[in-house]
């Protein structure tokens, strides 16, 4: 390569590369701070949420922000996981809401989406669009009625007023749908003339190929319930059947000594799900937007 | 062989009945239902035995002032972010479809953002935007004065860089595959017919990206509806004025039980939606027969 080549594609690389520090900055400032000691943490960051009238005049203390700690300790994980039964509780609750969503949606979006894709019948377009404009509804439009109904089939203030509405939410049946679009009828047409039915069809030759769209659908969906906040916030009164997201939330406030370890151990299940899956779900988000 | 096919044809409908039914099941009475019963709730002064009241509810909601706020600045944020959004992230994508070192490493790290919990991102948020935080530090070392981030307007522009800085990477890959469908020799057609840059731009790049653009336009207003978490989180029910969205106005009209402002308001957002989506839906099949 002439020289003007190299130079050239490292300068990009160079600058791509700022850019990506700079995005990355949040993660790894939470994982070093992590590793403080709750009095280094108090000392850096004490200054957080100070009146401003209180430090008028005088030398304005600033916030301290850290890249590495003065000792590496595991202080704040332990308080987190020994000292804190509280926020095993709510991780564990946070697992069985998400876990049956993720699970419980990919089987009837896939299903649905193989009737909006791959099936003829009246109506089909406009019924999807119908799924199509609820998905892109903030949630609070339909919480006065999704209120009212979660009352009367007696699932209030039970995880199941999220895991319903969760399961049968539009977005898997769109995102599906479009992965089942770019799989020629030909595959189809061949499978029924050796004599299969839907359903086997359905289950021997589309799911094997959209593999990469279903594994971009449960990180997808992964990270919005795994986050989830307004939800639990309204259907959930007691305190104790709260998910970790909301409670992490709250840990800013006091506890500021181990919320970088709290931070951390939560979002290590979706860092490493991520970094297992990224093919396929780059592989996935790619084909779902190619057809548009 | 025609008829085997019609046959299979008029089956279809009843399979497509068997595929969409657990969707369809819960889908209407989780989202359809609901958002119907909402959109009736909007015209009755009351829930229960209400009576119909035509458009009173829209009139005091339209003369109401934080509904006024809420929804101005819901409009402002969409039609700022969602546009630079785009233009950011196109950007990228067409700097990392360039030859550089690292391409695989970069593109991870633009997505990593996407997986970091919203309470991580909180911790970052304060110690970076409080008063006392590191970026007024920081700006005071070049002699800059002190902003109050989260009390002025400057909450728009916190607002709109944490909803970029999370996105940007999910837009980057689709961006990023829509660019690799160009054919090559499109470009060099044109640069022997000595199109410039600009116009193989605007001619090519673009033109060929449209599709890719819709489902980018479609994610990234999905997308800013989810900004409100992390505002919510950070700022609470009555953040400063310049953030105070849509969704905070009908969560606390749900708090306040103000059942008639918040249906009006739902149905009125979901009209700006359907609008917005009905209108990119025709600029597209435009765009199509165009293409055709």
């Amino acid at each position: 390569m002439p020289v003007a080549r190299v130079l050239q594609k490292s300068a990009l690389t160079l600058v791509l590369g700022v850019i990506a520090v700079m995005l990355l900055f949040p993660i790894v400032i939470t994982f070093t701070n992590s590793l403080m000691t709750e009095k280094e943490i108090n000392i850096n960051y004490g200054p957080i949420g100070q009146m401003k009238e209180a430090s008028a005049g005088k030398a304005n203390p600033y916030v301290n922000l850290k890249l590495l700690p003065d000792k590496v300790s595991l202080e704040q994980y332990g308080k987190v996981l020994l000292d804190n039964p509280k926020y095993l509780t709510m991780f564990w609750n946070s697992v069985l809401m998400v876990v049956p969503i993720i699970s419980g949606q990919t089987v009837v979006a896939a299903l649905a989406a193989y009737a909006f894709s791959k099936l003829r019948f009246r109506g089909r377009d406009p019924l999807f669009l119908i799924y199509v404009l609820t998905m892109l509804m903030p949630f609070q439009v339909t919480l006065v009625p999704n209120y009212i109904m979660a009352d009367q089939l007696g699932i209030l203030n039970s995880p199941n007023a999220i895991i319903l509405p969760g399961i049968f939410a539009a977005f898997g049946v769109f995102m599906l749908r479009q992965f089942m679009l770019d799989i020629p009828y030909a595959y189809i047409e061949a499978a029924k003339i050796d004599g299969a039915g839907h359903l086997r069809i359905f289950i021997q030759i589309i799911i094997p190929m959209i593999k990469p769209g279903l594994a971009a659908l449960i990180i997808l969906l992964f990270v919005d319930y795994w986050n989830m906040v307004e939800q639990p916030l309204i259907f959930l009164d007691d305190p104790f059947k709260q998910p970790l997201s909301v409670f992490l939330s709250r840990i800013n406030e006091g506890e500021r000594g181990m919320a970088f370890a709290a931070s951390m151990l939560y979002m290590a299940p979706m860092v490493m799900l991520f970094l297992y899956a990224e093919s396929y779900f780059i592989e996935g988000v790619q084909l779902s937007g190619i057809k548009g | 062989m025609k008829m085997i096919m019609k046959n299979w044809l008029r089956k279809d409908i009843s399979v497509a009945v068997m595929f969409l039914v657990p969707s369809g099941v819960g889908f209407a009475m989780f989202y359809l239902i609901p958002f119907i019963m909402g959109v009736i709730y909007s015209f009755m002064d009351n829930t229960i035995d209400g009576h119909f009241v035509g458009l009173d509810n829209y009139r005091e909601l339209l003369a109401s002032n934080s509904f006024r706020k809420a929804a101005y600045n819901t409009f402002y944020f969409t039609a700022v972010s969602v546009p630079l959004m785009l233009l950011l992230s196109l950007g990228l994508a067409i700097l990392l479809n360039k030859s550089t070192y690292l391409r695989k490493w970069l593109r991870t790290a633009y997505v990593l953002p996407l997986v970091v919990p919203v309470a991580s991102i909180i911790l970052i948020w304060q110690m970076l935007f409080d008063w006392n935080g590191s970026l007024n530090a920081w700006l005071g070392s070049f002699g800059y004065a002190r902003v109050d981030w989260m009390k002025t307007d400057a909450a728009r522009i916190v607002v709109i860089v944490v909803y970029l800085w999370k996105n940007m990477g999910y837009n980057v890959i689709l961006f990023l595959a829509g660019l690799q469908q160009i054919p090559k020799d499109y470009y060099e057609t044109a640069q022997i017919e000595g199109a410039g840059r600009l116009r193989q731009f605007g001619n090519i790049t673009l033109v060929y990206l449209t599709s890719t653009m819709f489902f980018v336009v479609i994610m990234s207003i999905i997308n800013s509806f989810k900004v409100f978490r992390e505002t919510y989180l950070i700022a609470g029910d009555y953040p400063h004025d310049s953030i105070y969205m849509m969704q905070h106005y009908m969560n606390n009209m749900f708090m306040s039980m103000d059942i008639q402002k918040l249906t009006a308001a739902a149905t009125l957002m979901f009209g700006c939606i359907l609008l917005i989506v009905l209108g990119m839906f025709a600029l597209e099949r435009r765009h199509r027969q165009f293409m055709e």
